[in-house]
């Protein structure tokens, strides 16, 4: 009789942690509340709605998804504690922060606990700190700034350029890449222009790239920045092309500058008007879900759900130890995971290599103009 | 040199805002001796009042006229009776920290109703350019420079002209005797409030295209006009005109030619120059004040 209720003991625990151990948990740390509650919500929004369509057709090797969520604040200081706190429930890999910020504070924490952290962090500088650990879910600059430099030498046929730029990490790490591209390339930067962070007046700034006479102009600065800068330009009547980053043609932007921002183009990694069927049909699913049309964070957070689906399904196993070492190196095609929405693979330092787009404003509306295809 | 020609029309356009802030610093310095440190503060509001308006559902010319009339009332009238009036009798330093205080609360206060992102805001003037000895001015530039010259060309003949003005300047240089022979102290130094909240709306009114309508844009603003102030001299209202365009230009200039890290540190260097060795202002004159 003992051994009869034993035997049904260990059936019932077996059982019990059997059923525990089915579902594979994620952590998420992001920006649900304060400065960053946009790209946080969309972010979640985004890994929560790629779940539901794993578990709905039967999850990861069988085994369902779950994910704690926990918010920011848009804090690096409480984002590192919160994924402290997420870390020690060893979660399979930790999603999130967006913010570069954020994403630098708490990196080294998941790489000590040798989880792989997959975020939204955009900054240059994160993913050449040689952590094994990171991957990102976008471009970062070094990827990003070839393909604007490219473009403009390429495209726009500019010999000269005039180069505006925001003093501070963000500003001088994208102006660094592509002062450099530019240069290999055989474009001449003829004007080099640091901006503060804040600054109201441009009129001085425009004076100079005037003076300069410039062939195209490469604009990189935050949005509200970039704004007066497009009026100061039109203001004084500047009609070279402008390039830019998704920080010159946002939504945003547009809306500050008005007609201004019309003809500037710039470089968008991911952008939910691409003219990419899977990324039409996600946008469709997200807007059905949430009522709102989601902005590239959204489509961020989906994708590191996915990320994570296909390089467990390519090691055929659950292996959080294993996983940043698939994942370095490894390309994903949407024809076998359409979830990944575009082809892309990840480089050695986490970075990421895929299509991107180049977008105009035209009548206050993003245009996408032209698909660029991957470096490699 | 046509990039000299731009920069100066770009910092005469600039200056001619500071010295309509700075005129408002003057006049309230005269009068009652306050020195506003939420004048920024109070070039930012207006454009926030009109903006209510607008989204309220009214067209630019009523949003604009709402918002001139409703600063003159809350920036004007009640600054005077709810701050200045109570403060004045513990002296010039307690209603200067009033009025820090008084920056902080307007700019929490519009980062709480509006948001702390910026606001499109639009312009008076059309955009386009003329063309002046051969080079294309922004109408922007030059439709700014009119309206500013303008409401000082009004202000200095209502000051110098009207029996009003005088009344005014009465009020404002010896208010005992001026009393004495029965000018109305009270109601001039209750003007000189109204008429610096209809300069700072104006103010509001040019520069916001530019600069956007955010919670902070008054703070640059602020200082810019305090610094004119001083440089052009506190008790001068041409003054304050002087050394609002002059402000502007050299700030435009020091962008060019020195560095834009540095260009908030040429004006304060000059203003350093100007207390060492001017003490009363390129165009103030020296006084001295029992306290």
């Amino acid at each position: 009789m003992k051994s009869t209720i034993l035997a049904g003991a260990l059936l019932a625990f077996a059982t019990a942690t059997g059923v525990h151990a089915q579902a594979i948990k994620l952590a998420d740390v992001a920006e649900l509340s304060g400065g960053g509650a946009t790209v946080g919500t969309n972010w979640k929004n985004g890994i929560d709605l790629a779940i539901e369509e794993i578990n709905a057709k039967g999850g990861v090797l069988g085994r369902k998804l779950e994910v704690t969520h926990a918010d920011s604040q848009s804090n690096p200081g409480v984002a590192r504690a919160q994924v402290q706190k997420a870390l020690d429930a060893e979660p399979y890999v930790l999603l999130g922060p967006g913010y570069s910020g954020s994403v630098k504070v708490t990196a080294p924490l998941a790489a000590e606990a040798g989880i792989a952290q997959i975020m939204g962090g955009e900054a240059a500088e994160l993913t050449q700190a040689g952590n094994k650990f990171l991957f990102r879910t976008s471009f970062g600059q070094q990827s990003s700034m070839p393909k604007v430099a490219k473009y403009i030498h390429d495209e726009m046929k500019a010999k000269t350029v005039a180069v505006v730029w925001v003093n501070n990490d963000f500003g001088r790490g994208g102006r660094d890449v592509v002062v450099k591209e530019l240069d290999r390339l055989g474009s001449k930067v003829i004007a080099d222009l640091s901006t503060e962070a804040g600054q109201a007046d441009f009129a001085a700034d425009v004076g100079k790239i005037k003076a300069a006479n410039p062939d195209a102009v490469f604009v990189y600065l935050n949005e509200e920045e970039s704004a007066r800068i497009l009026k100061e330009l039109k203001r004084q009547g500047v009609t070279a092309p402008l390039m830019g980053e998704t920080t010159l043609i946002g939504q945003k932007v547009i809306e500050l500058a008005g007609d201004a921002a019309n003809g500037a183009r710039g470089h968008v990694g991911l952008t939910t008007d691409a003219p990419v069927d899977l990324i039409k049909a996600f946008r469709e699913k997200f807007s059905k879900k949430y009522n709102y049309v989601p902005d590239h964070n959204g489509l961020k957070g989906y994708l590191a759900v996915y990320m994570v689906k296909a390089t467990t399904e390519k090691m055929g196993k659950v292996d959080s130890k294993a996983f940043a070492d698939t994942l370095h190196g490894l390309t994903i095609k949407a024809a076998d995971e359409p979830g990944i929405l575009m082809d892309v693979t990840f480089s050695d330092t986490g970075d990421i290599d895929r299509q991107s787009f180049l977008v105009e404003v035209v009548e206050g509306k993003q245009v996408v103009k032209q698909v660029l295809p991957k470096v490699k | 040199m046509s990039n000299l020609f731009d920069l100066l029309v770009a910092g005469l356009a600039t200056g001619a805002i500071y010295a309509l802030v700075a005129v408002g610093f003057t006049l309230l310095w005269q009068t009652s001796q306050t020195i506003n440190f939420a004048q920024g503060e109070f070039v930012m509001l207006p454009a926030f009042l009109m903006l209510a308006a607008m989204h309220a559902g009214a067209p630019f010319w009523l949003a604009i006229i709402l918002g001139i009339l409703l600063s003159m009332i809350l920036l004007g009238l009640a600054f005077k009776m709810l701050l200045v009036d109570p403060m004045m009798r513990h002296g010039v330093l307690p209603l200067a920290i009033a009025t820090m205080a008084l920056a902080i609360g307007i700019k929490e206060a519009v980062k709480q109703f509006f948001s702390a992102e910026a606001s499109p805001f639009p312009s008076i003037v059309p955009t386009g350019d003329i063309s002046i000895l051969g080079h294309a001015v922004s109408l922007q530039s030059i439709g700014v420079l009119v309206v500013a010259i303008l409401a000082v060309l009004g202000l200095t003949t209502l000051l110098n002209r009207t029996s009003l003005g005088h009344q005014m300047q009465a009020a404002a240089q010896n208010p005992t005797v001026a009393r004495i022979i029965g000018v109305p102290v009270e109601r001039m130094i209750l003007l000189t409030f109204l008429i610096n909240a209809f300069l700072v709306a104006l103010a509001s009114l040019l520069i916001t295209p530019i600069y956007l309508a955010k919670f902070s844009s008054g703070e640059v603003l602020g200082q810019a006009a305090f610094i004119a102030a001083i440089v052009g001299g506190f008790n001068q209202v041409r003054g304050a005109i002087a050394g609002g365009l002059l402000i502007g230009v050299l700030d435009n200039l020091a962008a060019a030619y020195v560095s834009t890290q540095y260009r908030a540190a040429v004006p304060m260097i000059f203003l350093i120059a100007v207390i060492l060795f001017r003490p009363q202002g390129l165009l103030g004159r020296a006084e001295e004040r029992t306290v």
